[in-house]
């Protein structure tokens, strides 16, 4: 038998397995730096992929989705179940959680029945070991007849033997034999049945026999493609078997537990503690529904605080030291050209290179705290606590997170989206994720309330806050009703065992998110950056005589409808750069600096309450900033969902605005 | 046969052992919850139930939450005696 010589050839190996099981960890040892990230085709899940060099040997490393089955049920598991059948590698490395090792087999039963060899890996048996869950791997090996391999890839212990046990799988295939699970004796008959319909029909790369119990599992993928390749009379008689067995998933499923039941008696010896009762010790605090939410509140409380505390300083050092600095230098080199020139490459590029710069720091921390929170099994929890609060619009807990985060900024609120499995709650979540005050739309209002209401200025705050949530609540409901007709998201999600995170794992989603942040929304800012500075500055004679002006001056009529003059409007035009634009571009207009006087006594004698408040609330509800609109679209990846949001925040934001100042016209207040 | 002792998960209180009887729901549905381990015959114990809001499951070694709709739909016998077989 010809063996191709080790050195010249790349193995491929996917990783796969069930969400919390370590499979982050044992990509990032394996793969470091090489990995790169991205989509898989048509689809808006992560793919990452990257490569091993060890025992002599190039490993290229695809890490699946996490998935508990390989029935379609997700878009994660259609992933991966097609990259496993159609993409075909050479070995898949079931990575396997030791402390929860009878669920864990479930996915392994499941594999098994595929064509290609298995390898399976036992992480986490230091966790297990603590708990009191002993595993002997040579029994397990024997009773699966797949090679087992106990890691703890956070210590980088096993790796090197994992990867050893896939060179040997691929240099002596015909050495491995497992023992694949049978299906239940009462269900046989069915599969023969069913099998027999499809014989000949199904694509060469589906073994036909998994085909027919994934349609006995009523698999709807597999389902719509027997349809389609089915003559009309076989599919009605497959089709009616079907119907008769509605139920048979849950059999099947049994009948692998019943097998796995025999695996585990004779590997797994149990009595538990430790790690387990600590888990449970302190979800009597995180996960109930009082302390569950003040720990909630208090924890990202600390987590922006630490956020703004030292991101900001970072940030204005950033933009005074570097920014301004490039940018006086363009000025310098191009003294002899015209000024417009200097002007672009200055304040229009450098000022939005900077802008995708100043964000970074931000986002590091932001990004760091999270992955630190989920990497200790702690997001988990919040998701529960917050569900209870978020199914009047059909969400679920796991959509709190990324809405309270928007508090922060909405650019990792839409980022933190991704947690969200089903597509629906996603997007909808995505759209409401602006409607959350961010801090920099909180600073403009900080400002700016003071100087029109003077003592009101708290009150009107949380009112407009208020105003906010009252919108996210009410646009949610109203979207979950018409748009996707009441349908709910089932809220089904594993809470992990808590343990200590690994700085490996969180430097790596550090990098990766941040990475991703630059290179899909980074080109978007600098490109909306520039198109502001053109219409703000041409033809010439300052912001008064701008594009951006006459833009202005064309709202006007819809801005008298809420007591507003073009200057407002342009102030409003300017804050889709960045939310705290308003102020600059207010004081420039209103020639704060020429006069002498601050921004807020000008304000303060030239616009009316009514007014006022009519422009705080727009300012607060007005369309995203355009790094929010820009990670909307590479989020959502779609044109139309971007704008229809923007629209819909645009609409929504005049109508309030128009609303607030004809009422008080109505009543005669603030007028 | 007696049924008395068959209610939703959701109704269960917290620190109670159950076995699961049924479920209902959609195919999507009954597949992700069989293969977290919720099959006929099979062992659950609640670990928090505050009678309002999400449930947290212990089943097959894992803390699994359930939203209450999902909760309502697993059917489950808290007697000891009750046996996992008697439904499909």
């Amino acid at each position: 038998m010809a063996i191709p010589e080790p050195e010249a050839r790349t193995i491929t190996v996917a990783l796969a397995g069930q969400p919390n099981v370590g499979k982050s960890t044992v990509f990032n040892m394996l793969t470091g730096l090489t990995q790169h990230v991205g989509n898989w085709p048509g689809k808006t899940i992560e793919r990452k992929a990257g490569t091993c060099h060890c025992n002599g040997l190039t490993l290229s490393i695809v890490d699946l989705p996490g998935i508990y089955s390989l029935t379609a049920n997700s878009p994660e598991e259609r992933v991966a179940r097609d990259f496993i059948i159609q993409d075909r590698p050479d070995v898949v490395v079931v990575i396997s959680d030791a402390a929860a090792l009878e669920r864990n087999l479930y996915l392994v039963a499941e594999l098994m029945v595929l064509p290609t060899p298995l390898v399976v890996a036992l992480n986490m048996v230091d966790v297990a070991e603590r708990a009191g869950i002993r595993i002997d791997p040579q029994v397990l090996e024997a009773a699966l007849g797949v090679p087992v391999i106990p890691l703890v890839a956070s210590r980088n212990q096993g790796l090197r033997e994992l990867i050893g046990a896939v060179d040997h799988l691929v240099r002596h295939p015909e050495g491995y034999r497992p023992r694949v699970p049978t299906i239940r004796e009462g269900h046989q008959a069915v599969m023969a049945a069913v099998h027999q319909l499809i014989a000949g029909q199904v694509p060469s790369s589906y073994p036909e026999a998994w085909v027919a119990m994934k349609l006995l599992e009523g698999d709807g993928d597999l389902l719509a493609m027997m349809q389609e390749r089915l003559p009309p009379e076989r599919w009605e008689q497959l089709h009616s078997i079907l119907k008769q067995h509605e139920d048979a998933v849950l059999d099947v499923a049994g009948g692998r537990y019943e097998w796995i039941g025999r695996i585990v008696r004779a590997a797994l010896v149990r009595p538990r503690l430790g790690q387990i009762a600590l888990t449970d010790r302190l979800d009597r605090v995180a996960a109930h529904p009082t302390w569950g939410l003040i720990l909630l509140l208090g924890l990202f409380g600390v987590v922006f605080v630490i956020t703004y505390g030292i991101g900001t300083p970072i940030q204005e050092w950033l933009d005074a030291a570097l920014i301004q600095g490039m940018a006086r230098t363009a000025r310098g080199a191009l003294a002899g050209w015209p000024p417009w020139v200097a002007g672009l490459l200055a304040d229009g590029v450098i000022g939005g290179a900077g802008m995708v710069l100043t964000f970074l720091p931000i986002l590091v921390i932001f990004f760091a705290v999270l992955a630190l929170l989920e990497d200790a099994g702690y997001l988990a929890r919040a998701a529960f606590v917050l569900d209870r609060f978020m199914h009047g619009m059909g969400l679920h807990g796991k959509s709190g997170l990324p809405l309270i985060l928007g508090f922060g900024c909405n650019v990792p609120a839409v980022l933190g989206a991704r947690i969200i499995e089903d597509q629906r709650a996603r997007m909808l979540t995505i759209l409401l994720s602006p409607l959350v005050p961010c801090s920099a739309r909180l600073a403009v209002v900080a400002l700016l309330a003071p100087a029109f209401f003077g003592g009101g200025a708290t009150l009107v705050s949380w009112g407009l806050v208020l105003l906010n949530l009252v919108m996210l609540v009410l646009i949610g409901t109203v979207v979950h009703r018409l748009a996707f007709q009441g349908q709910y998201a089932a809220f089904i999600m594993e809470l992990p065992l808590y343990h200590v995170p690994n700085a490996r794992t969180i430097g790596l989603a550090v990098w990766r998110h941040t990475w991703a942040f630059v290179k899909k929304a980074g080109g978007l800012i600098l490109a909306v950056s520039v198109a502001v500075w053109t219409l703000a500055t041409l033809p010439g004679g300052g912001m008064e005589e701008s594009f951006l002006a006459r833009l202005g001056h064309l709202l006007a009529p819809a801005g008298r409808l809420m007591g507003l003059d073009w200057r407002m409007m342009v102030a409003l035009l300017t804050s889709f750069l960045a939310k705290e634009n308003a102020i600059p571009t207010l004081a420039i207009l209103y020639g704060a600096a020429d006069e002498g006087t601050s921004l807020a006594s000008l304000l303060a004698t030239q616009v009316r309450p009514a007014a006022a408040l009519a422009f705080l609330a727009m300012q607060m509800l007005f369309i995203p900033c355009a790094a929010t609109v820009a990670t909307i679209r590479s989020e959502t990846g779609s044109w139309t969902w971007t704008a229809s949001s923007v629209a819909l925040l645009a609409v929504v934001s005049f109508a309030v605005g128009i609303g607030i100042y004809q009422g008080a016209v109505l009543l005669g207040v603030g007028v | 046969m007696d049924q008395k002792g068959i209610l939703p998960l959701a109704e269960v209180p917290e620190g109670t052992q159950a076995v699961v009887q049924g479920l209902r729901g959609g195919g999507g549905f009954l597949g992700r919850m069989a293969a977290l381990g919720f099959i006929v015959g099979g062992k659950v114990s609640v670990l928090q139930n505050s009678g309002r809001g999400p449930v947290i499951v212990l089943v097959r070694d894992t803390r699994v939450a359930l939203g209450r709709g999902e909760a309502l739909k697993v059917l489950v016998g808290t007697q000891a005696d009750s046996h996992g077989d008697s439904r499909t």
